[in-house]
């Protein structure tokens, strides 16, 4: 099976995680649609390391560390959000403007 | 048919149920529904791992994926008191944006199936990747990583902790 099946689809899925961080206007799902795009690197590091079985485990290795880091992530992310829920009872990105010029 | 068309066959299955749910975490009106939908594109990536001979990787995504960002997620949405049901959430960027996404998509695909044209994933292989295997390449080859990344997960702990404490 050709791997630029599994490379366009991870093409694809990255596309649709820019598209909604870039359109959605709740902090929460910018955040949802920066997960797609972290599947879709992992998408792309286990179909190399399927690919290239000679090499060793370091694509599926690099998977669950990026899996780890997105936990990290998210943690930090949502706290961010539910203090400026607390302080501005509104997670509308674009009423968050305060830090622009 | 042969292995290969099966395998072909899950793999657009799949695909399928990624993309369709990914547009739907990406484009639905209800707040809950995009969290339940990126469920579904979670899932359909772990099959793919699992496609790939990757099931201890599939498994840690349902785990700690599915099983605890989602959750998570679906928590920041009631602590924020999303309004449950359907609502105005993209703002008015949407066709920039599809643009944007869409020159993304075209320049990377041109570009990997040009570099990668004609390489093939050998499914001839009939076991998958041992879970002990991947164990031995995370604590002997990968094992300076593997701390990095314990120190990064404390301190997102500790830093998640003191952000969202009341005092």
């Amino acid at each position: 099976m050709p791997v630029s099946f599994f490379l366009v689809l991870s093409a694809l899925l990255f596309s649709i995680g820019i598209y909604g961080v870039l359109a959605r206007q709740h902090a929460v799902l910018v955040l949802l649609s920066i997960e797609l795009m972290l599947n879709a690197v992992n998408i792309n590091l286990v179909a190399f390391s399927a690919m290239l079985q000679e090499a060793g485990l370091g694509g599926q290795v690099f998977a669950l560390f990026v899996i780890a880091v997105a936990a990290a992530e998210v943690g930090v992310g949502l706290a961010i959000v539910i203090l400026i829920y607390r302080n501005r009872q509104s997670v509308d990105l674009d009423e968050l403007d305060l830090m622009k010029w | 048919m042969s292995a290969e068309t099966w395998q072909q066959v899950v793999f657009w299955i799949f695909a399928l149920l990624i993309t369709g749910a990914g547009v739907l975490v990406v484009t639905t009106r209800n707040v809950i529904h995009a969290a339940l939908w990126l469920v579904g594109a979670l899932m359909g990536a772990a099959a793919m791992y699992v496609l790939l001979f990757a099931e201890f990787v599939a498994w840690v995504q349902v785990l700690v994926y599915v099983g605890a960002i989602v959750v998570l997620m679906l928590f920041g949405l009631m602590l924020t008191r999303a309004p449950i049901g359907s609502a105005e959430f993209d703002n008015n960027q949407r066709p920039l944006a599809a643009l944007c996404a869409a020159a993304v998509f075209v320049v990377t695909s041109v570009i990997l199936i040009g570099a990668f044209e004609g390489q093939e994933i050998n499914f001839a292989r009939t076991a998958g990747t041992s879970t002990e295997s991947i164990g031995t390449a995370i604590f002997s080859s990968y094992v300076w990583p593997f701390e990095v990344v314990s120190i990064l997960l404390l301190a997102a702990l500790v830093g998640a902790v003191v952000i969202a404490r009341r005092d």
